[in-house]
């Protein structure tokens, strides 16, 4: 049954299912098997459905494959070489290896996007919240509710995931651990890897070629910590050292980059000195470029600091190449005239070619950038703008962006890792130096009483902490504050949950206002209806429930939600006569 | 604003001003009534750049007899750009607010390097590879030969410059490089020799120090100034070194080697020469006999560099008979060079007077003072005769007639010495012979008695009294102003012990220490883990920087460092350390934040602003004295003892301080910013270092904060920051250390009031009594 269009990778014979003997195949975008002496497929998987290989333990008798699926299911392949053990698992790998290359490439196709969602609720709580009350309840069907309410979160995360930045000091923190016999031993993670990977490409290149053919992971990086690479105050190795090479590239990378030069002529340090003294003369200063400390560890090391740092830097690039780039705006203006003047210039020679004025006009940007630079050194924050009316610097407000970062967990970022919120901090000297001279000054002032000072007679005061004391007239209508107290946990709860679906829901509904086109007003009627269908699937119930179980308290509960509720079918009922009313 | 200072009508383009600023208006015009030289410290970043300008300009605009001209000078390229786009604001605001604005011509001259705009000749990025190929495209013969043959090469700008350019006037405006450059192309004219031109009737002339100070480029460019000129020299705190370098001359055994090579190859070419034109060298003979020195030379693209001499010095007579034949010189001057490596061949350190190597030098090989002093002069006219157009080939040789010209013009003042080998390395012979001056003041004199106002102006000019020793002037201004601040926006601390209470300190003795290498270290891991964004530290000399960033990895504070910022390191390679720069910046740009390692006196420490997040703390790792044991510094350090009785301790600690508050100062740009600024040392605590501090951080330098460990710096900085933090407006410094013009009016009208109530006051207690 094998069609013609798909290519068999591997086939693999002598290979068991279920008891009988057939022969295996990996194909394109399947596995097969089929039994001995038949011509159609008994088994067959889409890798798409694979979830993941497994295989028997190194050492059992049998030597199996066994092929989990998404729903569950399992497919179990036993190999039975005739020429024995070292055979089947030979058989075994081959299939292995070649499933553990392909497989990868479906599964990400598949459920990218289910995956996705999962992973988008479960970071999420309150949108699992949302979830649960609008979708699971039928309020909403799933892709309504993907495609409305958690779409800036589907956005932003697909869109733009977060680069996570690379620590300086990702190599000081793999520790060396004695392992007791005259050894180090360094543990690696994942992350560690990705880290030096990020930062030093040349070592991500050299593991891409060597690892699976020449050597193994681990071996690779022994070699690493070894390497002079990795410790800095080493001189290159010798020639065995496989990172020699990834020092030179890195060498013959940094060296491209500083004839470069630095881009900012306020910190190009070879184009400070004007008219530098002629060879030969001034006397101190001569000899700091001439006398060499002579140690050369320590200028190697000193040279690697740098380049770690900028590696590092590197990293996150994108971030930083923002503001290096300047707006075009005010060139526009001086353009032709400038274009002309070069022109001019090579009047007589005619070979003003494409790439020339290219150039030339990258020549143009400089001062312009250069200019910029200047005026942002000379200026003043506090003495104010140069009073000059009129001129109009369309730079300013052009203020090239950078990216912004953003936290997942803003409360978390603003109040550190270790969050007391029991307690008011009172570790804070000068707040607590300054409550102090306050209550010093405050009590001060209360010794030498002013006659003139009128105060309150103490009538009037006693009447008035009694009218604030529980029970007075001025705390009548605090009681509800108690309500707290009074409904349970759950309820609680579920009340916050049903606001917060409502919330939800209400906000796309008075986002369709005005509603002047069509898709708005579908929208509209759409929402109408789903918070009505919101009030039977999930209020009423909640309501009736908190009269059985919390008869004081009644419907004050969902007094404001109704209250909301009853808005918004007010508006829309509006709406709707008013609509009829211009149709007609 | 428009105010009124003494009354003089100032134009200010802003439209508040500091105090400061206002007071330092009022002494400048003190002495610019006073026709007198000044010397004004005051903070950096309080706008010491506008208020100059905008005083000086008033005050030409006011009595244009009295001063004519301006003439500014900086140190380094991006000063000098900021300096014009300061005046570009000014001459805008007078435009815009001026009923009839001044005509007011104001440029930048900088060097070729930075102004060419031929094509192929401006892609060079070493600036003497542009000067030599500029002045193959426009020495004066290279174009006469043009005339005669179409093929040889010319620079399109310089003849549509000396076409048209030479007679028309530059528009009035102010031009920075760019608008040169720009202006330039429009009108197919080289930009920099229209500077060249238009500085002599510019009214505002802004370029480096070594136009004025050098006298072998300050004869070329800067000859036809006039007296009323109102010369400024800002960052003016290193303007000894300056004057001293300029004068003063290395030559090794390479500089001898590439002299002979070159002499050996005029030879030759004088010979050739002889062979088939002998015309042209019987007239430069028949020149020079008639005395006409340089008569067909003035003309000014011919680059060969000036006397180096300072022009009175320069001898007006006839070049002596014994040189006058280029045979005769070349012979010369192979004897004289000949001398000169018998002289290299020492093996112990020769120190003598100028005087003392003249005489040996008649002794030895009879040549005599008279005709030494001629040799620049006559090595130029040769070369020129020659048309020799790449001159990269006869640098040396230019260097050692340059020298035999100084040595035989000055006796006093310099020195000779010769060092068999670098006291590093005493195993290498490596001779070199420093002609070295030692007094700062023989390369200002002329700039002082020249120009009737000179203002000597820097942030860091403490301890002040030295300035006019060394110098030798006399100052009829001489102020230091600090900054009023609303908000205390800099916290200056002297760290003096590590937690462990051990002694930190760079001093000879305790250097080497690991304790103490490992408490700076510590010091700085605790400021990195407590300050924001940039920081920036400063060791005393390269090689301590070195070998403590050797300690620091091996004791894992690097490791630890690396933790909290990254780490960039000034090295000795310019190019290297301009990019780890702009890596630094962009760091502290993204908010990673950054450590810099620098070093004092070095590039990094001169040049570069660490202003706002750039620079939260600066730490500065011992005192930067200069390297003692140098003999060039211990014969200058004598020649100060005996002819202006400065101590040897004062000067080097002058000189130390000064550097020391240079380093500190770069993160402190404005009384917005703020910073911390950490002196880690224990001396620093001590009174003769610490009143040596410009006033304006010595104000703030409180008796308690002089002798903290790290850990109450630490914690110091912290309760600082806190307070820094907080949002600071207009509204919080107006009325303090910011005045509106009403404000500023009152304040005058009260001090009026007092003097006048005063004088009162005193007469009426009279009449009780």
């Amino acid at each position: 049954m094998t069609t013609s269009s798909e290519d068999v990778l591997l086939q693999m014979g002598e290979v068991r299912y279920k008891k009988g003997d057939g022969t295996l195949y990996v194909m394109n975008e399947r596995v097969a098997w089929m039994a001995e002496h038949r011509d159609t497929v008994t088994v067959s998987h889409r890798y798409a459905d694979i979830k993941t290989q497994k295989i028997s333990p190194e050492g059992k008798p049998k030597v199996q494959l066994q092929v989990v699926l998404h729903d569950g299911n399992t497919s179990t392949f036993h190999f039975v070489n005739r020429q024995g053990q070292a055979a089947m698992l030979a058989d075994r790998d081959k299939v292995k290896e070649l499933l553990q290359q392909l497989l990868p490439n479906f599964k990400r196709k598949v459920d990218k996007d289910l995956e996705d969602k999962n992973r988008i609720l479960v970071e999420n709580p309150n949108l699992l919240q949302l979830y649960k009350d609008l979708v699971i309840t039928k309020v909403l069907t799933s892709d309504e509710f993907w495609a409305t309410h958690a779409k800036d979160h589907a956005l932003k995360k697909m869109g733009r995931s977060q680069e996570i930045g690379v620590s300086g000091a990702f190599l000081a923190d793999i520790k060396p651990q004695t392992d007791g016999c005259n050894g180090l031993k360094y543990n690696l993670t994942s992350d560690v890897i990705h880290c030096i990977f990020k930062t030093y490409p040349a070592v991500k290149r050299k593991h891409f070629e060597n690892v699976p053919a020449k050597m193994s992971e681990a071996e690779f990086w022994t070699k690493f910590f070894q390497s002079h690479y990795f410790h800095r105050d080493r001189l290159t190795a010798g020639t065995k050292d496989i990172f020699t090479e990834c020092g030179k590239i890195d060498d013959q990378a940094l060296k491209a980059a500083v004839q470069q030069g630095a881009g900012d002529p306020l910190l190009d340090l070879k184009k400070f000195e004007d008219v530098p003294l002629e060879e030969g003369f001034g006397s101190v200063a001569g000899d700091r470029n001439v006398v060499n400390s002579g140690n050369i560890v320590h200028q190697n090391m000193i040279k690697r600091f740098n380049q770690h740092s900028i590696m590092v830097l590197k990293t996150c690039a994108n971030v930083t190449s923002a503001p290096s780039t300047m707006t075009n705006g005010t060139n526009n203006a001086n353009g032709p005239v400038s274009q002309s003047a070069y022109t001019n210039g090579m009047n007589g020679k005619a070979q003003a070619t494409a790439t020339k004025s290219s150039a030339d006009q990258v020549d143009k940007d400089e001062p312009q950038s250069k200019k910029q630079r200047l005026m942002e050194k000379i200026h003043y924050e506090d003495l104010g703008d140069p009073l000059l009316e009129g001129e109009d610097d369309p730079a300013n407000g052009e203020k090239a962006k950078s990216k912004q970062f953003e936290l997942s967990k803003v409360e978390r970022y603003l109040n550190g890792p270790v969050q007391n919120s029991m307690y008011d901090n009172h570790n804070d000297p000068m707040s607590l130096e300054e409550v102090q001279y306050k209550l010093v000054r405050n009590s001060e002032s209360w010794l030498n009483r002013n006659v003139q000072r009128t105060f309150i007679c103490s009538k009037a005061a006693v009447n008035a902490l009694g009218e604030l004391s529980p029970g007075g007239s001025m705390m009548r209508g605090f009681q509800e504050q108690s309500a707290g107290q009074l409904v349970p946990n759950d309820f609680q709860r579920e009340l916050r949950h049903l606001y917060l679906s409502l919330s939800e829901l209400l906000k796309h509904f008075w986002s369709c206002f005005p509603p002047t086109t069509e898709e708005l007003e579908t929208k509209l009627q759409r929402m109408h209806e789903t918070l009505q269908r919101f009030k039977m699937a999930k209020l009423v119930p909640f309501e009736n429930r908190a009269m059985h179980e919390l008869s004081p308290l009644r419907s004050s509960l969902t007094q404001h939600m109704n209250q909301l509720l009853r808005t918004a079918n007010s508006k829309f009922a509006t709406w709707k006569e008013r609509k009829l009313r211009n149709n007609r | 604003m428009k105010l009124s200072v003494d009354g003089l009508l100032v134009y200010f383009p802003y439209e508040y001003i500091y105090p400061e600023q206002y007071a330092y208006m009022l002494e400048l015009k003190r002495s610019l009534d006073a026709k007198g030289h000044c010397l004004l410290e005051m903070p950096s970043g309080t706008g010491k750049t506008a208020t100059l300008l905008s005083l000086i300009v008033a005050y030409m605009v006011e009595h244009p007899e009295t001063v004519r001209k301006l003439i500014y000078c900086s140190r380094t390229v991006p000063e000098i750009e900021k300096v014009i786009a300061e005046l570009q604001n000014l001459m805008v605001y007078y435009e815009r607010h001026c009923p009839n604005p001044p005509p007011f011509t104001g440029l930048v001259l900088s060097s070729r390097k930075n102004m060419c705009i031929h094509p192929e000749v401006s892609k060079e990025r070493e600036g003497k590879a542009v000067d030599g190929k500029c002045y193959g495209l426009t020495a004066s013969y290279i174009r006469e030969r043009h005339d005669m043959d179409a093929e040889t090469p010319i620079c399109q700008y310089f003849e549509g410059f000396s076409l048209e350019g030479k007679e028309s006037t530059l528009p009035v405006g102010v031009y920075s490089i760019d608008d040169l450059k720009e202006y330039g192309r429009s009108r197919n004219w080289c930009p920099y020799f229209l500077a060249r031109y238009a500085i002599a009737h510019a009214h505002i002339v802004v370029y480096s120090y070594h136009y004025l100070l050098d006298p072998k480029i300050a004869q070329v460019v800067s000859k036809e100034m006039s007296r009323e000129s109102c010369v400024v020299f800002d960052e003016a705190h290193n303007i000894d070194n300056v004057c001293i370098d300029s004068m003063s001359v290395k030559i090794n055994r390479r500089t001898v080697e590439r002299s002979t090579n070159a002499l050996n190859h005029l030879t030759k070419l004088v010979q050739d020469i002889r062979e088939e034109d002998t015309n042209r060298l019987n007239e430069e003979y028949q020149r020079m006999v008639q005395g006409l020195k340089d008569a067909s030379v003035q003309r000014d693209t011919d680059m060969i560099l000036a006397n180096p001499v300072l022009p009175n010095d320069v001898l007006t007579e006839v070049v002596p008979g014994n040189i006058r034949n280029a045979d005769h010189f070349l012979s010369f001057l192979r004897r004289f060079i000949e001398y000169i490596k018998t002289r290299l061949r020492v093996h112990h350190v020769v120190q003598e007077s100028p005087a003392g190597f003249l005489k040996d030098i008649s002794s030895k090989i009879c040549i005599e003072r008279k005709p030494l002093r001629f040799c620049a002069e006559r090595l130029s006219s040769l070369l020129r005769t020659l048309e020799i157009s790449d001159l990269t080939e006869f640098g040396a040789l230019t260097l050692i007639t340059h020298f035999a010209t100084l040595v035989s013009t000055y006796t006093k003042g310099f020195t000779i010495i010769i060092e068999p080998f670098d006291d590093k390395t005493p195993t290498v012979s490596n001779p070199i012979l420093h002609f070295s001056c030692l007094d700062s003041s023989i390369a200002m004199a002329p700039v002082f008695s020249r120009f009737q106002t000179v203002v000597i102006t820097s942030g860091t000019l403490s301890p002040m009294d030295m300035y006019p020793k060394i110098l030798d002037f006399d100052p009829v201004v001489m102020s230091s102003f600090t900054m009023t601040l609303a908000r205390p926006c800099l916290l200056p601390m002297i760290v003096s012990k590590g937690n462990d209470q051990v002694t930190i300190s760079s001093k000879f003795e305790t250097r080497e220490d690991t304790a103490v290498i490992r408490n700076y270290g510590q010091l700085l891991v605790e400021v990195a883990k407590t300050v924001p964004d940039g920081i920036v530290c400063f060791f005393t000399s390269y090689l301590y920087l070195e070998s403590v960033v050797a300690s620091w990895y091996d004791q894992g504070i690097v490791d630890t460092l690396l933790r909290y910022k990254l780490l960039f390191i000034e090295t000795q390679d310019n190019a290297e350390t301009s990019y780890a720069l702009m890596n630094y910046v962009k760091a502290c740009d993204c908010g990673r934040g950054a450590v810099l390692l620098a070093v004092a006196r070095g590039k990094v420490s001169e040049g570069v602003d660490f202003d706002h997040h750039y620079g939260r703390a600066v730490l500065m790792f011992g005192i930067p004295y200069v390297y003692t044991q140098s003999r060039i510094l211990k014969a200058r350090l004598d020649y100060l003892r005996d002819q202006f009785q400065i101590r040897e301790n004062d000067f080097l600690t002058f000189d130390a301080m000064r550097h020391a508050a240079q380093c500190v100062g770069r993160a402190l740009r404005g009384k917005t910013d703020y910073g911390i600024m950490i002196f880690a040392d224990k001396r620093f605590s001590r009174h003769d270092k610490r009143s040596r501090l410009p006033k304006w951080i010595q104000e703030h330098l409180v008796d308690s904060f002089c002798n903290l460990s790290t850990e109450e710096a630490v914690q110091l900085a912290r309760r600082w920051l806190r307070r820094m933090a907080q949002p600071f407006t207009r509204e919080d410094q107006l009325g303090i250390s910011l005045l509106t013009l009403a404000q500023l009016e009152n304040m005058e009208q009260e001090k009026l009031e007092r003097q006048a109530q005063g004088k009162q006051g005193v007469g009426g207690e009279v009449q009780e009594l």
